[in-house]
């Protein structure tokens, strides 16, 4: 096992080290290569600084931005861990708004075959809709770009979990059941002791699809409404042709999405049993 | 008839369907008195199962009641407890947890302290006190019945209802947690009815031994006194004169006339038959003398 981890990490670090060889041997000259070349003219007679730069240009900005990453210097100019926390903040807003009404919304539909058969013709019509769909009805009635951020992150993270509650309710062996029936448990305490960790592991499951779907959207949902966030970092570093920024926070959208999944992999290994 | 604790008249169970409603079992008349272990043998599908879920209130039977301390009993109680075949543990909990699950819902004013010591109490009295904070998936198939039998009785039920508990478990291990039902249930003198298919189990454990004819339309047909005397372990037991004779007659029952009595529905003497093999030499011949010296 040890000597598997062992092999596969040293082929991890062999796989980056010749990305990163090819890629700034690729770019050390301008215009040298012929598939940047086209690259540069489609963006319209670039100048030298907006070649693609090398990753030892990227790496060094990195590292420049990571040393301040809380400056303010005015609206277009904040640090890295401004926009990153603008966005976190957006996407756990939504996403803990869309918890708390999908989880308990699934246990009723989980566990009222009524419910289910009610609530699923809309359930089936919603969800397939993109969030980003819903930004200007948001606008339009919140009339507030921060507010409708957040509903964009709300609505897209409730269906996962969702489905997944009432899914996991719905088929709690009915042998564990019984054994709270036997035990003469109230609803309330059969919900909460046999229910509820018995459907946890799928719970968990489900919020952990919908919090990599809320990081997803939030890039695309702060490009349109502007003003703060990590999406908006992008787009303006482009806007900017600073694409040593632009590489930067590409980066770190990847970095902080694995971590919240991280995150939510280690709480389902909390809630996990082994049948 | 004098009342027993326990009284089930004219029990029946009928599953409707569109083509011909399947009667599993009608017009059983079951009593059980305080303290008495009874077990119940049967063709696999007579309806054992089905009894036992509608005495635990499981189930709601088509006709008929049950009487347990002179109160009729309905719908599932902590006054009956249930040990099921495939032990129905919760996996997320430890075994000091599961038993505790039961006891605090026995005695939902009880501090942890108490219902802890409790708990770890009936462990120990199944042999598993060096198992308390492992999950049932850290645990053998017999050690995860004895946590299911230990919650069972930990919360002290009226009635202890056991659905064949040992038959997911090999023959040896099977052996040593029949001896411990038997030293629990001496210990807490518990009222014990139990579903089994292996004939030698019921004559080790049971007082008397409820015989069912094959379903549909099953009936509890007789009730045969296992006359052996207390303690029984599995060595002495084979030693006692009584033994092959209960023995030879459960089984002429299951073989032969199990099915010969079966669908007979509404035959004279729908009345369970009282035996007891260990006075009578041919039971076909006899019933009547078995008859008396059951009285
Ligand atoms: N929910 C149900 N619906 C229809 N038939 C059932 C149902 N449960 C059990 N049965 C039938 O009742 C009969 C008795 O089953 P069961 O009590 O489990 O038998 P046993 O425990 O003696 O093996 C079987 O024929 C079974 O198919
Ligand atoms: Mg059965």
């Amino acid at each position: 096992m040890a000597s598997l981890n062992m092999k596969a990490t040293l082929l991890s670090l062999l796989l980056l080290l010749v990305g990163l060889g090819i890629w700034e041997a690729m770019n050390q000259v301008p215009a040298a290569s012929t598939g940047l070349s086209e690259y540069e003219r489609m963006m319209g007679g670039a100048d030298q600084e907006a070649r693609v730069p090398p990753p030892s240009q990227v790496f060094s900005h990195a590292w420049d931005e990571l040393s301040d990453p809380f400056y303010d210097a005015g609206p277009n100019d904040k640090g890295i861990g401004i926009q990153l926390a603008y966005s976190l903040y957006r996407v756990l807003t939504g996403y803990l708004a869309a918890a708390l009404i999908a989880i308990p919304l699934g246990f009723v539909i989980g566990m009222s075959p009524l419910m289910h058969k009610a609530l699923n013709p809309f359930i089936q019509v919603l969800r397939p809709i993109s969030p980003l769909a819903w930004m200007p009805l948001a606008l339009f009635i919140i009339r507030d770009s921060e507010g409708s951020a957040i509903f964009v992150i709300f609505i897209c993270s409730i269906w996962p979990m969702l489905i997944n509650t009432a899914f996991g309710v719905a088929n709690v062996r009915t042998d564990w059941i019984k054994v709270a029936r036997t035990h003469e448990l109230s609803p309330l305490k059969t919900a909460f002791l046999v229910i509820l960790p018995a459907a946890a592991p799928t719970i968990l499951t489900g919020m952990r699809i919908s919090i990599g779907i809320a990081w997803l959207v939030i890039v695309a949902a702060e490009m349109l409404v502007g003003g703060t966030g990590i999406g908006y970092y992008v787009w303006n570093e482009w806007n900017n042709l600073d694409l040593n920024s632009v590489i930067f926070s590409i980066l770190m959208i990847g970095i902080v999405g694995m971590l919240l999944d991280m995150t939510l992999a280690a709480v389902t290994k909390l809630v996990q049993y082994e049948d | 008839m004098s009342r027993h604790f326990v009284s089930i008249e004219g029990l029946s169970k009928v599953y409707p369907s569109k083509e011909q409603d399947l009667v599993v079992f009608e017009g059983a008349n079951i009593g059980i008195d305080k303290g008495e272990f009874v077990c119940i043998i049967g063709h696999s599908g007579c309806g054992k199962s089905t009894i036992l879920n509608v005495m635990a209130g499981l189930e709601t039977p088509t006709t008929g009641t049950m009487i347990m301390d002179n109160k009729e009993a309905s719908g599932p109680s902590l006054d009956r407890g249930v040990v099921f075949q495939n032990y129905s543990l919760l996996p997320w909990l430890t075994a000091l947890q599961n038993v505790s699950f039961g006891v605090r819902a026995r005695w939902p004013k009880w501090n942890k302290a108490k219902v802890d010591a409790h708990s770890s109490h009936f462990l120990e009295m199944v042999g598993l006190s060096g198992a308390l904070h492992r999950k049932p998936s850290e645990l053998s198939g017999g050690m995860c019945q004895r946590v299911s039998i230990a919650r069972a009785f930990a919360t002290s039920p009226k009635l202890l209802l056991l659905d064949e508990p040992f038959g997911a478990l090999d023959a040896l291990t099977r052996g040593v947690i029949q001896d411990e039902l038997l030293k629990i249930w001496s210990e807490t003198q518990q009222t014990v009815f139990m579903i089994t298919h292996d004939v030698d189990e019921a004559i080790l454990l049971a007082d008397r031994v409820l015989l069912m004819t094959n379903g549909p339309h099953a009936r509890v047909a007789e009730s045969v006194r296992i006359n052996i005397p207390r303690p029984r372990n599995r060595a002495n037991i084979i030693e006692d004169p009584a033994y092959y004779k209960i023995r030879n007659y459960l089984v002429n029952f299951l073989v032969k006339r199990s099915g010969q009595l079966s669908g007979s529905a509404g035959q004279v003497g729908g009345a369970t038959q009282e035996v007891d093999p260990s006075v009578e030499i041919n039971p076909k011949n006899e019933q009547s003398a078995a008859l008396k010296a059951a009285i």
